[in-house]
C-alpha cells in the first residue's frame, strides 16, 4: 500500500460555536483521486480551507506529507504549502494577467528560472490542460472551463505532489467536465500525483474517485468513508443511497 | 540527490550527461551552462542514464537543448514517471503557440489612437442623448424616479462631502490671500485682496474645486459601482427584464450629481471667504472691511454663474463616471480602469467647459 500523503485526525470546524463538522478523520495515500463528496451546505469547500491551512482547526490535526500543518510558521510553512497546488472554484486567475503570467507567478516567486524556462514551463502547463492557443489572453477573456483548467494548470506550475481541487467540474458541460476528469486520472496514473478533490457531480465522483468520505449537514461529520462505486451499490446509509441513486429524502 | 551535467567523453559529438534529479531548483542552476555549452552546437547527445528525478522545468530544459540542436541522440532514456513527465511535456510543447497580433507602425497607431478618441466622444454625446431621452421619459411619468436612489446619491455625493469641501475652502481662501498679499503689499492694496479672492472664488475656483473633489469621489465611485455591476452581469439582467439601465441607474445619479454641485460650490466659497477674513484679520483689516469690499466687488450675476456652471460641471462628472462604469469591460482589472477613466475623464470634461464658460461670459458681458 502506497504511503499516506494526507491525514486528518478527529477534525472539528466551528465559526461563532455553530460546527459545520467534527470527528473528521481520513488518510490519503500518494497517487491516490480522493473525492470529498457531500451535499451543498456539508462542510465540503470549508473542510478543504482547513486541510490547506487557510483556516484553523477547531480541534484535531492535519499532516501533509509528513509534516503536521498547525505546528508551522513562517518560512517552514511556505515551504510546504509549495508543494501543494490548490485549484479554486471559480479559477481565482489574478484578472490584470495573462494566462500565462498566471502560470508564471508561481515559478517566478519560488524558482530562479530564468524568464526563457518560466515561459516554456508555463506553456507546457497551458499546453497540457488544453489551453497552449490562448496562453496570452487575460482571464475576463475566457470561459469558466476555460478558466478552471488555466486554474489547475497554475496549480500544477511547480509539479506538487498533492493537488487540492475545487469543484473542478461544477458549471462546466458534459463534454469539458468529462475532459477534466480525464486529465485527473491521467496525471494521477502517469506523474503519480495525488489529487483531493472537493465535488458533488455524480458522474466526476463515479469516474475519478479512487476512495471519498462523503459529509452531511445533519450529521455535522462524515457519513460514508470508501470505494465511490461500493458506497452507491451497498451502503445502508439512507443518504448515502438518496446522493447516489438521486432521490429525494423523506 | 541534486543534480549535475558534465560533457562525458566518449567520443560524440557534443555529449551531456545529467544525472541526479532534475528538479526547478537544478534546472534554474544548469540552465546557463547548458546554454553555453550549445554555443555553436549541431549534433547533441543527451545523457541521461543517471537521471533520478525530472519535473517539468527539467523537462523543458531537455527539450530546449533538443530544439537547439540540429540532431539530437537520446542515451538512458528514462522509464515509468520521469519519462511520462517528459512525453507529456513535449506532447504540450508541441501544441500550436498563440498567434500574436501584427504590431501597427507609428503613424497607423496613432491614427488608430486618434480615431478611438473620436469614437469615445461621439459615444460621449450619444449617452447623454440617452440620458435626455430617459430624463423626458421621467418627465411624462415622475413617479417612475427612484426618489430613495436620488436622496441616497445626494447623501453619499453631498452630505458626506461637506467637511472636505469646508476644509479645502478654507485652505484655498487662506493660501489666495496670502499669495495675493504678497504683491499687493508692495503697492499698498492689501484691501483689494477680498476683491481679488471673492472674484475669484464665487467665478472660478469654488465651483471648479467643488467639481475637482466631486469627480474624484463620486465620479469614481459610479464608475466603479456600474462597473461591477456589468462585471456580475446585472446590467445584462436588466436590459432582459426590459428595464433601460439609464433611466433606472444613471438618471437618479446625474440629478444628485447636478443637484449637489451647486450646493459644495456655495459652501466651497464660503469657507474661502471665512479662511481669506482670517488672514485679513491677521493683516490687521477688521471683518467689516472685507465685507464692504466683498459687496462692492461681487455681484449675484457672479455667484449665480458660478452656481450654474457647478451644476453644469455635476452633469458632465455624473455623465463620464457613469458611461466610464457602463462600458466597462470584464473582470476586476476593467472596474479599476472605469474608476481611472472616469476621474481622468471628469476633470479633463470639466475643464474644458469651464474654457467654454469663459469664453461664453466675456462674450455676454458677464
Amino acid at each position: 500500500m502506497a504511503e499516506a500523503v494526507l491525514r486528518v485526525e478527529d477534525l472539528a470546524a466551528r465559526f461563532d460555536g455553530r460546527t459545520i463538522f467534527e470527528h473528521v478523520s481520513f488518510e490519503v495515500r500518494r497517487g491516490e483521486v480522493f473525492v470529498i463528496l457531500g451535499g451543498s451546505g456539508s462542510g465540503k469547500s470549508t473542510l478543504l480551507k482547513h486541510i490547506i491551512g487557510l483556516y484553523p482547526p477547531a480541534e484535531g490535526r492535519v499532516e501533509i506529507l509528513g509534516e503536521a500543518m498547525e505546528g508551522l510558521s513562517g518560512e517552514a510553512r511556505n515551504a510546504l504549502l509549495r508543494r501543494i497546488g490548490v485549484m479554486w472554484q471559480s479559477g481565482a486567475l489574478f484578472g490584470s494577467l495573462t494566462l500565462a503570467e498566471n502560470v508564471e507567478v508561481p515559478l517566478e516567486r519560488h524558482t530562479d528560472l530564468p524568464p526563457e524556462a518560466r515561459a516554456l514551463v508555463a506553456r507546457a502547463k497551458l499546453g497540457l490542460v488544453g489551453l497552449a492557443d490562448a496562453a496570452g489572453r487575460l482571464p475576463a477573456e475566457i470561459s469558466g472551463g476555460m478558466a478552471k483548467r488555466a486554474g489547475i494548470a497554475r496549480a500544477m506550475a511547480l509539479d506538487p505532489p498533492i493537488l487540492f481541487l475545487d469543484e473542478p467540474s461544477a458549471g462546466l458541460d458534459p463534454i469539458t467536465s468529462a475532459g477534466l476528469d480525464a486529465l485527473i486520472k491521467q496525471l494521477a496514473r502517469d506523474l503519480g500525483t495525488t489529487f483531493v478533490v472537493v465535488t458533488h457531480e455524480l458522474q466526476s465522483i463515479l469516474a475519478i474517485g479512487d476512495r471519498c468520505i462523503m459529509l452531511d449537514k445533519a450529521a455535522r461529520g462524515m457519513i460514508a468513508e470508501g470505494d465511490p462505486r461500493r458506497l452507491r451499490e451497498e451502503s445502508d446509509n439512507p443518504v448515502v443511497r438518496a446522493f447516489f441513486r438521486r432521490e429525494v429524502l423523506d | 540527490m541534486p543534480a549535475t551535467l558534465a560533457a562525458t567523453a566518449d567520443g560524440s559529438a557534443a555529449p551531456l550527461a545529467f544525472a541526479g534529479s532534475l528538479d526547478a531548483a537544478a534546472t534554474a542552476r544548469l540552465w546557463p551552462e547548458a546554454m553555453r555549452r550549445m554555443q555553436g552546437v549541431r549534433a547533441l547527445t543527451l545523457d541521461l542514464a543517471g537521471l533520478t528525478g525530472l519535473d517539468t522545468a527539467g523537462a523543458v530544459l531537455l527539450l530546449r537543448l533538443e530544439r537547439m540542436a540540429g540532431e539530437t541522440a537520446w542515451r538512458g532514456l528514462p522509464t515509468g514517471p520521469l519519462q511520462a513527465v517528459l512525453d507529456r511535456t513535449r506532447q504540450a510543447l508541441a501544441a500550436p503557440a498563440p498567434a500574436e497580433a501584427p504590431r501597427l507602425p507609428p503613424l497607423a497607431l496613432l491614427g488608430q489612437t486618434t480615431v478611438r478618441r473620436g469614437q469615445d466622444m461621439l459615444g460621449q454625446v450619444a449617452f447623454l442623448g440617452e440620458a435626455v431621452v430617459a430624463g423626458m421619459g421621467t418627465l411624462r411619468r415622475p413617479w417612475r424616479l427612484r426618489l430613495g436612489e436620488v436622496l441616497r446619491h445626494l447623501d453619499e455625493a453631498g452630505l458626506r462631502a461637506f467637511g472636505l469641501t469646508l476644509l479645502l475652502g478654507v485652505l484655498i481662501g487662506v493660501i489666495l490671500a496670502f499669495q495675493s498679499s504678497i504683491p499687493m503689499r508692495r503697492f499698498g492694496a492689501e484691501i483689494f485682496i477680498p476683491n481679488l479672492v471673492g472674484i475669484s472664488l464665487l467665478r472660478e475656483l469654488g465651483p471648479l474645486m467643488a467639481a475637482v473633489i466631486l469627480a474624484g469621489r463620486t465620479g469614481s465611485a459610479f464608475a466603479a459601482e456600474l462597473g461591477t455591476m456589468v462585471v456580475n452581469e446585472e446590467i445584462d439582467a436588466l436590459r432582459i427584464m426590459g428595464i433601460d439601465p439609464v433611466a433606472w441607474l444613471v438618471l437618479p445619479r446625474l440629478l444628485a450629481a447636478i443637484l449637489v454641485m451647486p450646493v459644495l460650490a456655495l459652501l466651497m466659497d464660503l469657507a474661502g471667504l471665512v479662511g481669506m477674513a482670517g488672514v485679513m484679520a491677521s493683516l490687521g483689516f477688521p471683518p467689516v472691511s472685507v465685507v464692504n469690499q466683498l459687496r462692492r466687488a461681487i455681484g449675484l450675476h457672479d455667484l449665480l454663474g458660478g452656481l450654474f456652471k457647478a451644476a453644469v460641471f455635476g452633469l458632465s462628472i455624473g455623465l463620464v463616471g457613469c458611461r466610464a462604469g457602463l462600458s466597462a469591460g470584464r473582470g476586476p482589472r476593467a472596474v479599476g480602469d472605469a474608476a481611472t477613466m472616469a476621474v481622468v475623464g471628469g476633470i479633463v470634461s470639466i475643464v474644458m467647459l469651464d474654457g467654454v464658460f469663459s469664453i461664453l461670459f466675456f462674450r455676454l458681458g458677464w
